[in-house]
């Protein structure tokens, strides 16, 4: 299954909303959303296949006994996370808990245990020639690559047979962005005309390319900033980078998304845009062949 | 304005943030401490950090932020394995004699170079990201950059929250998107969250998880609607139907959005601008008074 | 010789599992003996890092040779640390692989997959 992966650096580009283009001009047998501190992809999808849902569990964390703890102050002296307050009994924060287990370790009166603990759910809508993966983080909680990792397992085990996969990203460069870049072959970057989203697109394709993975560009509100599309569009040729289109600002893609819809379902002009976009973006990743990497 | 500068308050500190990305965060984290200055703005979005685009600081001085990961000293290793055994993160393996440390897998929580019966782990410091602090007029500005391909910034924002903890004037913090740990870190020290919001399906869907996670920590807060255009409006619908208190919108208007995008502080460049900030940031102080004020 | 395969099943005609790091169990085949055996993978589940670890239980079985479908940056790491040689799997089942890699019929596996970082948060 090839993967296609359209990230911005930036968040509120428009990526969820040229996904869900894409995912319907491309009649996408397998799709997925890892964005899971904020996933949205749900909202303009007609998934209607039925949901299975399974809590997703982080590492076990810690829980003080109050009975046996003798307050010694040994784990909270040690705690690199600051998780252990006193209050008046020694307790484990939840939310700043990592769950190393060295409290459980040093603890002589044995008053540490580890517990099992729910990060966050994890759904699939499975039906045959459609299957969408996605999950909601737990609010609070420090587990999302690994959330995104198990996001995307799921979406390859359910329809590792389908030809590709369009797979909406989450905004930044760090651990749930490097954890969603697992395996993809092209990334398509929806880049924003501003002097905060070229600095973001930059970072975002040094990550991509950190990765080793393909990278393309498209600018959505494009005519927002014509001056700053003209620098993204020279930044691209530049570095070398595929450019596969622009998109208009267009007040109608908003109704469209709050109707829960997608762009291509009503006649506007960033829908026709995103067909051209989509046309050259495809081209590319289905047509170019997988270059290996070298380890 | 003038009484609030002169009262205790005036080491309030304010966190912008919104469950969704591209709500106006930093336009309005950045317009809000340009007003208010002498201010502190603190950009706690260490994975994207824009707010020093818009100020362009002078008199930058960088420091870098960096956690502990154990070095293994092979002449003392014994090769009994406990701390492969022990680490919860699977970041070490024991390779024909040699002991192997997975920097990026590392979470530094210092348990394999205290279990070691050897003493054979020391820990040495590993660079994640840096730290700029500079100044713009009266506005003293910390960034907090992650470094590419690192996974965690949370302890970059623990060291920016503390370089900025000393200040004595109105301190925004621009939080990063989400509501995932790296944004409880964020708004850990606030005093009032400002939660921004648009007028969009998402913008609605995103402010409730946003919202929980304030709801969570007690925090006072309020909303603001940005890109506010007449007709539906999902996110102050959910305010209205959640009794969410509204405290200012900020209109649709293609002239700040160009200000905006060129990197300019809308409030130095239109009086407009400025009265509309300017009663936002009122709005704000007079609920953060009220919010914050002992309940005698 | 002794070949490792990241397995489904803990059966003689068990498929090839399409995972390394979080296959349930490792098919180890002795040509010198002609025995195999299967040992779960107590990687599997963990939350971050099951490639290292992993990669420990290959070579704690002195391999000398993996076939694998696909391999983490740092499960290879250690893998070739360990002088074990790296073999890409077609799909179908264990056998059938270690039939083609007896006739002398594989490539080495040349991309390893750099980005799963497997960082378990913060």
């Amino acid at each position: 299954m090839k993967q296609l992966l359209i990230l911005s650096g930036k968040g509120g580009t428009g990526k969820t909303t040229i996904a869900g283009a894409f995912i319907k001009l491309s009649q996408a047998q397998a799709y997925a959303d890892c964005d899971v501190d904020a996933p949205n992809l749900h909202l303009i999808t007609s998934h209607t296949a039925p949901k299975h849902s399974a809590a997703y569990y982080g590492l076990p964390k810690a829980q003080i006994n109050p009975a046996r703890c003798i307050a010694c102050d040994q784990c909270r002296q040690h705690c690199r996370f600051n998780a252990i307050t006193v209050n008046p009994t020694y307790a484990a924060d939840i939310f700043a808990c990592e769950g190393c287990r060295l409290c459980a370790y040093i603890c002589p009166a044995d008053a540490v245990s580890m517990q099992p603990h729910a990060a966050g759910e994890l759904m699939l809508y499975a039906k045959e020639n459609e299957t969408f993966s996605t999950a909601q983080l737990q609010m609070g909680s420090g587990t999302s690559g690994m959330l995104v990792s198990e996001v995307k397992k799921q979406l390859r085990s359910a329809a590792g047979n389908a030809p590709f996969a369009v797979i909406d990203g989450s905004p930044g460069i760090g651990c749930p962005v490097i954890a969603s870049l697992s395996g993809v072959d092209w990334v398509l970057i929806v880049a924003e005309p501003s002097i905060s989203g070229i600095h973001d697109m930059e970072r975002i394709v040094d990550t991509a390319a950190k990765f080793g993975v393909q990278t393309a560009v498209c600018i959505n509100k494009y005519d927002t900033n014509t001056q700053k599309s003209e620098e993204i569009e020279a930044l691209c040729k530049q570095r070398r980078l595929a450019f596969t289109g622009k998109i208009p600002f267009d007040p109608k893609a908003v109704t469209a998304a709050n109707n829960g819809s997608v762009i291509i379902d009503i006649a506007c002009p960033s829908g026709d845009a995103v067909k051209t976009i989509y046309k050259n973006t495809m081209q590319l990743f289905l047509n170019n062949p997988i270059q290996s990497q070298t380890p | 304005m003038q009484d609030f500068m002169a009262t205790e308050e005036n080491s309030m500190k304010i966190a912008v943030l919104s469950g969704k990305g591209g709500t106006g965060k930093t336009l309005l984290a950045v317009n809000l401490a340009a007003l208010a200055q002498p201010a502190v703005y603190v950009d706690c979005d260490v994975e994207e950090p824009n707010g020093h685009l818009y100020f362009r600081p002078k008199h930058i001085v960088q420091k870098p932020v960096c956690i502990k990961i154990p070095q293994v000293n092979p002449t003392l290793c014994n090769g009994c394995r406990k701390c492969v055994e022990h680490c919860a993160f699977n970041a070490l393996a024991y390779v024909k004699d040699n002991l192997l440390i997975f920097d990026d897998i590392c979470h530094s929580c210092g348990l394999c170079s205290l279990l070691c019966p050897q003493k054979a782990l020391s820990e040495i410091d590993k660079e994640i990201g840096i730290i700029q602090s500079g100044r713009a007029d009266d506005v003293c500005i910390h960034t907090g950059i992650l470094h590419i391909g690192q996974a965690t910034g949370i302890p970059i924002i623990q060291n920016l929250l503390l370089e900025a903890s000393s200040a004595d004037a109105l301190t925004v913090i621009d939080c990063p998107p989400g509501s995932a740990c790296i944004v409880m870190e964020s708004i850990k020290d606030a005093d009032f969250c400002l939660l921004v919001t648009e007028p969009t399906l998402f913008g609605a869907h995103n402010l409730s998880m946003v919202h929980d996670l304030v709801t969570l920590f007690n925090k006072p807060f309020g909303v603001i609607i940005n890109k506010s255009i007449p007709g539906a409006n999902p996110a102050e619908t959910f305010c209205k139907e959640n009794n969410l208190p509204v405290l200012g919108k900020i209109p649709y208007d293609k002239h700040l959005s160009i200000l905006h995008s060129n990197g300019e502080i809308a409030v130095k460049h239109s009086e407009t601008y400025r009265a509309l900030f300017s009663s936002l940031l009122d709005a704000v102080i007079k609920e953060v008074r009220h919010e914050t004020a002992p309940h005698s | 010789m002794k070949i490792a395969v990241p397995v489904d099943e803990n059966t003689q005609n068990t498929n090839v599992c399409v995972s390394f790091g979080r296959a349930p169990y490792f098919l180890f085949f002795d040509t010198k003996t002609k025995q195999t055996y299967f040992v779960h993978n107590s990687a599997a589940s963990s939350t971050g890092g099951a490639g290292i670890q992993a990669a420990q239980i290959i070579v704690d079985n002195g391999v000398d040779v993996l076939l694998t479908p696909r391999c983490g940056e740092q499960a290879a790491d250690v893998l070739i640390a360990a002088d074990i040689a790296l073999y890409k799997t077609f799909s179908g089942s264990a056998q059938d692989n270690l039939d083609a890699f007896a006739a002398d019929k594989f490539s080495e596996l040349d991309d390893i997959h750099a980005g799963f970082h497997g960082h378990g948060g913060k």
